[in-house]
């Protein structure tokens, strides 16, 4: 596949899509693992929802 | 299901939890065939090869505009209806609609250097899809400046909904003003002007971006969600330990 004299203008469109795609993923998947990091820390240290179910306890 | 069932941050949580790897799947799929379809497209007999940029830019430059109306109908949910989780739609949609808008500048940019010969203009299209940005990024401020996530819902909704005047002046940029943007060659009168080669790795390539967009943006609400749940639980423990 010959992408012609403006080759570099697109793989780095192609680039920068897959980069900052790759960081909203990045982003989404850390933020859920801290969430529920810091629910697991509330839970242990025994705060538990008004419905008297676990911090934790997300389905 | 209906709307007022998910209502229910609990109930919502569920449904995200059995629908994302679906959603995921989906995606990669259609990505895959899109990326494909993207790379084996003839070249363009006046663009050559850079038309490719379109199977990147356009998606991005739609989906910059459909975020912000999916937050527009969110801030009436929260102003209007008061749906428990309208303002956690606004605010998961925010950032990930600021980077499909940055992603469609960026690669207009690089597509306008081989075609109009400079990366940047101040015409009508391109300012106020840069206005859209940057509107996106004072609303993500707001948010994160108001403490009260009650509070910070009801400025941004009221700022969302006044933002969304800028929708129409985006679409019909290139009708009301001379721009250097060409005109709408897909959406429009009498059907689109591509030609098939190019017309269904697009629609792929923007049906697996609408894809991305929903399974990251149930994703984000369902972050939100439990970051809320710890606020309160904080909250609720700095109370005990007062008492």
């Amino acid at each position: 596949m010959s992408l012609g004299p403006y080759a570099s203008f697109i793989v780095t469109s192609y680039a920068a899509a897959a980069i900052v795609v790759a960081i909203l993923i990045g982003w989404v998947m850390l933020d859920y693992r801290n969430q529920t990091q810091r629910l697991r820390e509330l839970d242990r240290s025994g705060v538990t929802r008004r419905s008297g179910r676990s911090a934790v306890d997300t389905p | 299901m209906t709307l007022i069932d998910l209502a229910n941050p609990t109930r919502f949580l569920a449904l995200s939890a059995r629908v994302l790897p679906w959603l995921a799947a989906a995606t990669v799929i259609l990505l895959t065939i899109g990326l494909y379809q993207s790379a084996t497209a003839p070249d363009d007999y006046q663009q050559g090869a850079t038309v490719k940029i379109m199977f990147i830019h356009v998606p991005n430059a739609w989906l910059s505009m459909f975020v912000w109306g999916v937050m527009s109908i969110a801030s009436l949910g929260t102003l209007v209806w008061r749906h428990p989780l309208a303002d956690v739609a606004a605010k998961a949609a925010a950032p990930i609609g600021a980077a499909f808008t940055f992603l469609a500048l960026f690669t207009g940019s690089l597509w306008g250097r081989p075609m109009w010969g400079t990366y940047w203009e101040w015409d009508a299209r391109l300012t106020s899809v840069l206005i859209l940005f940057l509107m996106y990024l004072g609303l993500m401020a707001l948010w994160r400046a108001v403490e009260d996530p009650s509070r910070a819902a009801r400025a941004a909704a009221v700022l969302t909904l006044v933002g969304a005047i800028n929708l129409p002046i985006i679409k019909f940029s290139v009708d009301w003003w001379n721009t250097l943007h060409q005109p709408a060659s897909v959406m429009r009168m009498g059907g689109s002007t591509l030609d098939k080669s190019f017309l269904i790795p697009l629609l792929v390539m923007a049906v697996a971006f609408t894809l991305l967009f929903v399974t990251l943006h149930l994703a984000a609400m369902r972050n939100e969600i439990l970051r809320r749940r710890v606020r309160s639980l904080q909250m609720m423990q700095a109370s005990q330990k007062a008492a």
